[in-house]
């Protein structure tokens, strides 16, 4: 495969499209699917057969508004259809040409204007399982120029230049974690791509995986020519079953057309990758703990140093990254650091992918430029809460991250925004919470997780994080004490200095961060006896009047 | 030292033949414990003390640490599923969303706890951690397949349509 060979492929898939007049985008992500996506997308198939015209109907990953679902962009109108099911199929192809079906535009102005697309630019455009879609818009060039034209360590600079931070959560450099990998001892390195989702409420590494899967391999194979690996491992949740599929039809493609195997593009450069399943432990986002899984073994961390860059799998140097960082690697590689540096903050640059659910109007997926303010994503792109009730917090980070409070809704996104406030980025979980929750329940749901998760290795973690459940439990059900709140808060900082790995370092965050912005809630249940939000069932003996 | 030799399959029922390509497929390293829990997890529907004996053996791994790996995991499951299954999903969004009502409605029709199969055997009740449909939350998975804004009414019905079969 060399560069040309690549352009021919892309410009037959032109042709090939070129020969419809009309291309019927249906989103088949989860979301839209479980809506009947597939009936419709069957619909519309015979719909066009039946019609005449011709019309590609091709199924999508994620279009982004989950809550429209299931959705229809129609090009080259660039129309997109809202709550579409098998019945609207007629009228949409026979409105092709013509003016739209009415009623059933999807009028989310606000909700697009305001975002960036890097990591989704082909999510709702091409269809997942064919690689010459993917090729088509530029996909594998990266890897070729990066193959046939870059040394290694000229891509390294690139991703340093760019400024790119891991994003499962943590931010650390992406150039300076390549770079020690790449500067590690020995023949036999790994380059692994943790897609263990484990974060409950987040679900953009299973979109990208499940809506562009070439994306994810394209940036473990450049990743792997700067560090100087041959092997790659994607550890994906085995909850996520199409994800698996996808990502398995993408690698026999990939192979198939010479982009992953021996020799790669006439070079001397050889890599493969293999699937990996989860199964179901939160502690295995961990980098030592995935690294144990991989190797059979129950996801316990160890202690670092080592880091896995310099002893990892089978005790290799290996480098490990997120979904989303390998998807930004592509088209950094393409459109070179600065252009990528030049998008979101100081010191956090690009864009991120968030999962924005809860109680919100537009619940799904957003990607927006770092630096964004808080407020602009949920007021404006995700059309602020429903049903009257009023915001109350935005969780970040998921069982690592923490409760902001409206009074920081203009705060703009970034790593270290987020830190200074109590919470994590985390992989980008963004759960908003309106009136009806009870932020004492919501810390207590939040431990009662990490507590389940704890692998049980080290003790504060283990022991610390049940001993918050049952003060927390207490409070929730009444009969907490203000000796409970003051020994909680004494174990948040035990737990939070003395674990071994990030879970437990980071499971008092939820706790904290509701106790700093929230502690009137707290005191109401410890000393009123109430649950503001009426969600804790508090059984009293007297009645105490407000 | 003498090549090994792979155990004899524990019967001759054809699945544990794909259960044993999966562990021929890397060569029976000790690495594929956990994709060949998988494998007898998905041809079965559940662990039993056979096959975890037979992988163990086969992929020369202690059974402590095969069993070790079986109960640290939630994925795997030690108990045979009910006919039918119904999973709430209690990741964040959907528990914002009440799906702790949908598990104690669910609780209540059937008159078993969350990870509990009805005394007849026709429906387990589990929980899920978060299956990724967080923007249609709360969401419930009837055998797998998911439905998104569960009602608690829906899900009894389905459970009630569930009981008469």
């Amino acid at each position: 495969m060399t560069i040309e060979e690549l352009e021919q492929i892309a410009e037959s898939v032109r042709l090939e499209n070129a020969k419809f007049d009309y291309e019927v985008n249906v989103c088949m992500d989860l979301a839209c699917a479980s809506q009947g996506a597939e009936k419709l997308r069957e619909a519309l198939v015979q719909a066009a057969a039946a019609s005449g015209k011709t019309v590609l109907v091709r199924r999508t990953g994620c279009m982004g508004p989950c809550s429209s679902g299931p959705l229809v962009r129609v090009d080259p109108e660039e129309r997109l259809y809202h709550h579409v099911n098998a019945v609207h199929a007629e009228a949409i192809v026979s409105s092709l040409g013509g003016e739209a079906v009415p009623g059933l535009q999807c009028d989310l102005n606000e909700h697009f204007d305001k975002q960036v697309r890097v990591v989704l630019e082909n999510a709702g455009h091409i269809d997942p399982e064919k690689i010459d879609d993917y090729i088509s818009c530029e996909g594998y060039k990266a890897l070729m120029t990066a193959l046939l034209e870059m040394t290694p360590g000229g891509v390294i600079h690139r991703i340093t230049e760019s400024g790119l931070r891991g994003r499962g959560g943590g931010g650390y450099p992406t150039g300076l974690k390549w770079s020690t990998v790449a500067k590690a001892g020995g023949d036999l390195k790994y380059v692994v791509c943790n897609g263990d989702e484990g974060d409950p409420g987040a679900f953009m590494d299973r979109s990208v995986m499940e809506g562009d899967p070439h994306r994810v391999i394209e940036g473990m194979a450049i990743a792997a020519y700067a560090v100087g690996a041959s092997k790659g491992f994607i550890y994906v949740r085995a909850e996520y079953p199409v994800a698996v599929a996808r990502l398995t039809t993408a690698l026999r493609e990939a192979r198939r057309r010479g982009l992953l195997g021996s020799n790669i593009g006439g070079t001397t450069f050889s890599f493969d990758v293999e699937i990996r399943l989860g199964a179901g432990a939160f502690v295995c986002g961990e980098e030592t703990a995935l690294i144990a899984s991989i190797e059979g073994r129950r996801g316990t961390p160890k202690p670092r140093p080592p880091y896995p860059a310099v002893s990892g799998l089978w005790g290799k140097p290996t480098l490990i990254n997120n979904v989303e960082t390998y998807a930004n690697i592509a088209p950094i590689v393409r459109n070179g650091g600065k252009w990528f540096a030049n998008m979101g903050s100081e010191r956090s640059k690009g864009t991120k992918v968030f999962a924005l659910t809860g109680k919100i109007a537009n619940t799904g997926l957003v990607e927006v430029p770092m630096g964004i303010k808080l407020r602009e994503i949920i007021e404006e792109i995700g059309g602020g809460v429903p049903g009257g009730h009023t915001f109350k917090a935005v969780q970040t980070g998921g069982p690592s991250g923490g409760c902001i409070p409206v009074e920081m809704l203009d705060i703009g996104v970034s790593y270290d925004a987020l830190l200074k406030m109590g919470s994590i980025m985390g992989s980008g979980g963004m759960i908003v919470m309106d009136d009806t929750s009870c932020m004492v329940n919501v810390a207590r749901f939040f431990i009662e997780f990490c507590m389940t998760e704890s692998c049980g290795k080290c003790i504060p973690c283990r022991a610390g994080t049940a001993q918050m459940h049952t003060l927390l439990t207490r409070i929730c059900e009444g009969s907490g004490t203000m000796e409970d709140l003051e020994l909680l808060e004494d174990l948040c900082a035990t737990v939070k200095e003395t674990s071994l790995c990030g879970l437990g370092q980071t499971a008092p965050n939820p706790v904290l961060s509701t106790l700093k912005y929230f502690r009137n809630e707290y005191i109401e249940h410890i000393v009123h006896k109430r649950c503001p939000a009426g969600v804790c069932a508090i059984e009293t003996g007297v009645e105490v009047l407000a | 030292m003498p090549a090994f030799t792979p155990p004899p399959l524990p019967s001759d029922d054809k699945r544990w033949k794909i259960v044993n390509g999966t562990m021929r497929k890397s060569g029976f390293a000790r690495h594929a414990l956990i994709e060949t829990l998988h494998t007898v997890q998905s041809s079965f529907g559940y662990l039993d003390d056979d096959a975890i004996r037979f992988v163990a053996r086969s992929l020369r791994v202690p059974l402590s640490q095969a069993y070790g790996v079986v109960t640290f995991y939630h994925y795997f499951s030690l108990k045979p599923p009910g006919k039918h299954t119904v999973t709430i999903c209690a990741g964040t969004a959907c528990y914002i969303k009440g799906s702790d009502k949908l598990v104690a409605e669910a609780e209540k029709r059937l008159g078993i706890k969350q990870g509990q199969t009805t005394k007849d055997g026709q429906i387990s009740l589990m929980t899920a951690r978060c299956v990724g449909a967080c923007s249609r939350a709360p969401v419930a998975l009837y055998d797998g397949a998911v439905a998104g804004e569960a009602a608690a009414e829906q899900v009894l019905e389905q459970l009630e349509r569930w009981a008469v079969e």
